[in-house]
């Protein structure tokens, strides 16, 4: 069976479906857009339960004929990374829809559009990690670019406009780079045995160092922004400030992936000796993103704005795990972005609900919440507690491996992070201290708690992030192999206890 | 004779031509002192004929006669257009496509 | 090792009540407590039986252990979900849930008229169920669940009346300075598996032998970091007094009987690395000493009952930590003192609490006095607890308090001077300061408020105390009889560089100690009982007092040297953020955008000027050619 193709069309279908429907009727619209979505989600679990584990090559590959003079093909396949990231996109999606039922009225235009831009968002979400020609990866790449533009232009609050302009220009900048070292690759291929945009077969091409050196910055910087690792990042802070709550989490937890998912694919695949060269650099700047979202994130007035400096803190943990190049930290890495989908969820989608109800944004306007709202506070808390990696909430197992991986090769680094963990506890518990505990603030007595589908959307949510935190052994024993198959391909093996010297 | 002052009249003539159309304002001696550039260049065209002894230079000369008659065909009636919108012939008038 | 399948019962039934209370809602509101003190005591039944089991089986065959599942295994990294019972976590057993379950009765009554009642026994068993694992983890990262578990429910419990923004705040702080403590732990877990491979205790016990020094040196110094975080001691001591603000249930539980002392379980769980690592060692002594004069010197200036309990619990934590530190020798001490410690200081609280239950929640000792006479039973439980925190024989503490004591001082050379004499001094000043609390609380004239109404406490309340006050008398005793817990813990610990005789006779150390109590008892006496106690605290008091009521300036040392540079970072990043690097950004697009206005300036208009750029253009190009050919 063509799971991933299946899977591609699916939402296509539903988008289609949803296109079809008569207008002004948004109730349909949004069922259908759920319905899809939910049965996206069932098929790719589907899929899951079938993927072989200790394979390392990639599984359910399928190849079509696409541009045949420039040797590109529709080729697609997982491995357990793809594999995970797919499942977190699918899963994550029919929650998103369900948490922002509302979200699309009051955008530019109709709430049937906004369905079939997040539906086809969906179709890319998938085939950006399925994608196993690297001219295939390249278009939706930059083609995820256009649903999430008018996402966020035309649904989104406050400078919409400016902050959808600014995400897109610098992601195109990105993606420019990265499309000038394609392009590189593609005409060295040629030199060497024929074009061809197959993964595999460029990860074999023989280069100088120099070329290396630079076709690497060309796709790190555009992964790098993609992520985004510091100094990259302004645009994120502006981008989730803008964007609905949905789209929001769509882009941190799903599309953001893409960048950390890029540097394991593409960049230490396809450039294994430059990612050595630049790996001292790179651990630097993860090390900083870590402290430095840290920092902006304790001092944020601004919930949303707060929730994505937290982010660049993650993803700095999350490049440090990938670039470590020990198998705790890069499983650690790849578990990483799995839990930060749903922990980032939940704060995003009860951060949204709690400003629909409020009007406001700015975390000094609530107060008071725990007495008022019980069960939106709690599930705030929750997700707080996942993202300040509490252990016992899936975060800390991907936080601790990545930082326990990295201090067996890089100590002063590992160290450094691991302040981080102090100033986590800060920038959790100072919105949770501003927003929930306190006297009420006047203008919030009368705000009414989760209902019966906001409680449906964040249960699940909630459920993994607890499960996780205390089984992870499931994903683990996917994610293992591949990434011992990463560390193992480049040369590494772990280095062995050191007996501190003796 | 020499060859050389044929190129000499057409470099006059392209010169005068150039100075009419960067100097003058009215859209009709713009036009004509195009016209004189381009039969400027008509003239270089048939002296390097003569010179290289084929017909290449004239051939080229009768396409530019083409192209100047059909641009006096479009312009003319550009110029005729304004002149009927704005009552004026003035090509410093006509800026409207200014930033 | 003997394979149990039963511990798990230990940590799944307070979970469970924690789980079925917070899920329930006010569904639950009805009989919740009920259930969660049924919770905590069949916790405690467990515990007795896993205790009869243990006693059953040969010595060597005593420890329990129970593999759960796989829980993190990565490469070598490979831990799993396992429990692990032995002779030292089923003291913090019993422990926990015996003087747990005693609080859930109390509480049922203290907290009756809190519409939030549920939920404080939630966090009650979520409490219990934390503070299990982390004495029941057979590694150190299981160990880092419930140390981080117990930090959660001590925020949650301190910030339980969190609608006032102070109590928010001290619960905050309490969270943030135990996760300094966490980082500690996490450094010290990492350590030993980059040196050791492993991070299980039976593992890291087996390879300190092959382990450098320097290794376990830091292994043992971030371990310590860890136990002062949660322990409360010097120098991330700062979080205690605020804790306060929690109910009172929850200071006598969690600040005082055993959250706080989960600091000294670790640094004795860990006692094989203290043991080769002297260095580490000597700083823990050094700790346990300083936090032993800092805890008693700000209990002198307090005039808040539970804050003046709280710097005590701090001061006798750190006899504890001095004791762990001294080695092979010291630790059953400490442990010991930590059992009776449990008894009185808890016991304490909770009198604390029924005073206040009947003081309309007057937390300030200047407007108590005379309350003897209204609260007899109470009275009572306190002043067994008094006496056996004052190291009076046969009470509790004069067991336990006199062997740290000799051991101090058995530790011989200057060393063994100086710990021996700050003990003697630290009783001293805890005798005066015990002293002036039950003075100025029980005794003397009424200083109450108008409309205080003080009475004794139901009988929910006052059993707990009574209970806990018999601990206070005669847990020392049994303890000590026959060194029963020395014997009991003796397995666990490396003797090989034993036994030595002791350097004073114990009854001079007994007796220097009396001596010690008695002036410090004579002194808070002539200084309380025999003036008048003003209501309000007097302002011309010496320096010293003034700094021991700001708590000798902890947090304004931790405001100046982390909170204001922190704050100053935070917003200067903030600043940088939006002006260097988004300013980097902003600038490209800026640049992209003027240079397309000025060039926008050539775009006039005009015709003729057009033609003349034109024209000036070709003549340069032709120029240019000119010059390349030629």
């Amino acid at each position: 069976m063509k799971w991933l193709s299946l899977l591609m069309l699916l939402p296509l279908a539903g988008a289609a479906i949803v296109s079809a429907l008569p207008k002004g009727n948004d109730k349909a619209a949004k069922q259908a857009a759920l319905g899809t979505t939910l049965v996206v989600m069932v098929a790719t679990i589907a899929m899951a339960v079938g993927f072989q584990r200790d394979n390392v090559d990639l599984q359910y590959v399928e190849s079509y004929a696409w541009i045949p003079s420039f040797g590109i093909n529709f080729a697609l396949g997982v491995d357990a990374i793809a594999l995970v990231l797919i499942l977190m996109s699918t899963i994550l999606a029919p929650i998103v829809v369900l948490a922002g039922w509302n979200e699309a009225h009051g955008g530019r235009w109709s709430v049937k559009t906004f369905y079939i831009l997040i539906l086809v968002l969906e179709t890319m979400m998938i085939g950006v990690f399925a994608a196993t020609d690297l001219f295939l990866f390249y278009v939706i790449f930059e083609a995820m670019l256009i649903p999430v533009y008018f996402l966020i232009g035309g649904y989104g609050s406050g400078e919409r406009s400016a902050a959808a302009v600014k995400f897109l220009l610098y992601s195109l900048f990105g993606g420019l780079l990265m499309l000038a070292a394609i392009i590189a690759l593609y005409v060295m291929s040629g030199a060497q045995g024929g074009h061809t945009f197959d993964i595999d077969k460029l990860s074999q091409l023989q280069m100088s160092s120099t070329t290396q050196n630079l076709l690497f910055l060309g796709f790190f910087i555009a992964f790098a922004i993609k992520a985004p690792v510091w100094p990259f990042h302004t645009w994120l802070p502006d981008a989730a400030n803008s964007a609905t709550p949905g789209t929001s989490v769509l882009l941190l937890g799903v599309l953001d992936k893409v960048g950390t998912f890029g540097m394991i694919r593409y960049c230490l695949t396809l450039f294994p000796d430059a990612s050595k060269t630049f790996t001292p650099l790179i651990m630097v700047l993860a090390v900083i993103s870590i402290l430095y979202g840290a920092f902006l994130a304790i001092g944020a007035k601004d919930i949303k704005r707060l929730i994505a400096y937290t982010s660049i803190s993650h993803f700095g943990f999350i490049t440090m795990g990938i670039f470590a190049m020990t198998s705790q930290a890069q499983s650690g890495a790849i578990l990483y972005m799995f839990n930060h989908g749903f922990s980032t969820a939940a704060l995003f989608l009860v951060a949204g609900w709690m400003i629909s109800r409020r009007g406001s944004s700015t975390i000094a306007d609530f107060g008071g919440l725990q007495r008022i709202t019980p069960i939106m506070a709690w599930s705030f808390f929750i997700a707080g507690l996942s993202s300040l990696a509490l252990p016992g909430l899936s975060s800390f197992v991907s936080e601790f491996l990545v930082l326990v991986g990295t201090f067996t090769r890089y100590p002063v680094h590992a160290i450094i992070a691991t302040f981080g963990i102090v100033l986590a506890a800060l920038y959790i518990l100072i919105p949770v201290q501003k927003a929930l505990h306190g006297p009420t603030t006047p203008g919030n007595e009368s705000l009414k708690d989760l209902n019966l589908r906001e409680k449906l959307a964040i249960a699940p949510v909630i459920a993994i992030i607890v499960a996780l935190g205390f089984y992870p052994s499931p994903l683990l024993k996917v994610i293992n192999p591949a990434a011992t198959h990463v560390i193992s391909q480049m040369g590494f093996t772990d280095p062995a206890p050191s007996n501190g010297g003796k | 004779m020499d060859a050389s002052n044929y190129l000499y009249i057409s470099a006059l003539l392209f010169t005068i031509g150039a100075v009419g159309v960067v100097v003058r304002r009215n859209a009709i001696v713009v036009f004509m002192c195009i016209e004189l550039m381009l039969n400027a260049a008509n003239l270089s065209l048939v002296t390097f004929s003569r010179i290289n002894g084929d017909l290449d230079g004239q051939v080229m000369a009768f396409f530019t006669m083409v192209v100047a008659a059909c641009e006096v065909v479009v312009g003319l009636a550009i110029i005729v257009a304004i002149y009927r919108s704005r009552r004026s012939a003035s090509v410093d008038d006509a800026s409207l496509l200014k930033r | 090792m003997f394979i149990s399948n039963t511990l798990v019962y230990l940590i799944a039934l307070p979970l469970a009540g924690a789980a079925i209370l917070l899920l329930g809602g006010r569904r639950t509101n009805k009989w919740g407590h009920l259930l969660a003190t049924a919770m905590s005591a069949s916790s405690f039944g467990v515990g007795l039986y896993q205790l009869m089991l243990m006693l059953d089986r040969p010595t060597e065959q005593r420890p329990a252990s129970q593999k759960l599942f796989e829980w993190i295994h990565v490469g070598e990294f490979k831990v799993d979900a396992g429990l692990l019972l032995d002779q030292l976590s089923i003291c913090f057993v019993l422990l926990i849930t015996g003087v747990g379950t005693l609080i859930h009765i109390y509480s049922i009554s203290y907290m009756s008229h809190d519409k939030d009642r549920r939920r404080f026994f939630a966090y009650l068993n979520l409490f219990i169920a934390s503070m299990l694992l982390l004495v029941l983890g057979d590694s150190y990262l299981n160990l880092y669940v419930g140390w981080e578990g117990v930090g959660l429910a001590s925020y949650l419990l301190i910030g339980f009346w969190n609608q006032k923004p102070a109590y928010a705040t001290a619960s905050k702080k309490a969270f943030v300075m135990n996760r300094v403590g966490d980082m500690g732990l996490s450094f010290a877990i990492m350590i030993a598996f980059a040196t050791m491979g492993t991070v299980s205790f039976v593992g890291v016990q087996e390879q300190v032998s092959q382990t450098s020094e320097a290794a376990l040196t830091a292994i043992g110094l971030m371990l310590l970091v860890a136990a002062a975080g949660k322990s409360a001691q010097f120098p991330l001591q700062a979080w205690l007094g605020d804790a306060m603000a929690g109910p009172t249930p929850v200071s006598a539980l969690i600040h005082a009987a055993t959250m706080v002392t989960a600091g000294v379980y670790l640094i004795t769980r860990s006692n094989f690395v203290f043991d080769a690592a002297p260095t580490a060692q000597l700083v823990v002594v050094i700790v346990g000493a300083i936090t032993l004069m800092f805890g008693a010197l700000i209990g002198t200036a307090k005039d808040d009952i539970k804050k003046a309990l709280a710097a005590s619990t701090m001061s006798q934590i750190g006899y504890m930590t001095l004791a762990a530190g001294l080695g092979p020798v010291g630790y059953a001490f400490a442990i010991m003192h930590l059992l009776t410690h449990g008894f009185f200081k808890a016991g304490m609280f909770l009198g604390a609490g029924s005073v206040m239950h009947g003081m309309n929640d007057e937390v300030n000792m200047r407007k108590y006095g005379a309350l003897r006479k209204f609260m007899p039973i109470t009275f009572v439980t306190f002043g067994l607890g008094y006496l056996a925190i004052l190291g009076i024989p046969p009470f509790a503490g004069f067991y336990s308090k006199d062997l740290i004591i000799e051991t101090a001082f058995d530790a011989g050379g200057a060393k063994g001077i100086i710990l021996g004499i700050t003990t003697l001094i630290g009783a001293s000043i805890t005798a005066f300061y015990m002293t002036r609390v039950m003075i100025l609380t029980f005794t003397g004239t009424k200083r109450w408020d108008e409309d205080a109404h003080p009475h004794e406490s139901p009988w929910l309340m006052w059993l707990p105390m009574a209970i806990l006050a018999i601990g206070s008398v005669s847990s020392g005793y049994l303890l000590s009889r026959g060194d029963a817990l020395e014997n009991w813990l003796y397995p666990l610990f490396d003797h090989s560089d034993e036994y030595q005789k002791h350097l004073i006779e114990p009854i001079i150390v007994s007796g220097m100690a009396l001596t010690m109590v008695a002036i410090g008892v004579a002194v808070a006496y002539f200084k309380y009982a025999r003036q008048e106690v003003s209501s309000t605290a007097p302002e011309d008091v010496s320096i010293f007092t003034k700094v021991a009521r700001q708590d000798l300036m902890q947090d304004r040392f931790n405001e100046a040297v982390f909170m204001r540079p922190g704050q100053a970072l935070t917003t200067t990043l903030i600043a940088a953020d939006q002006a260097v690097v988004d300013g980097a950004v902003r600038g490209v697009g800026q640049v992209a955008l003027s240079s397309g206005s000025a060039l926008r300036g050539l775009q006039n208009g005009y015709v003729r000027s057009y033609a003349a750029i034109i024209l000036v253009g070709a003549i340069a190009l032709i120029a240019a050619i000119w010059v390349v050919v030629s």
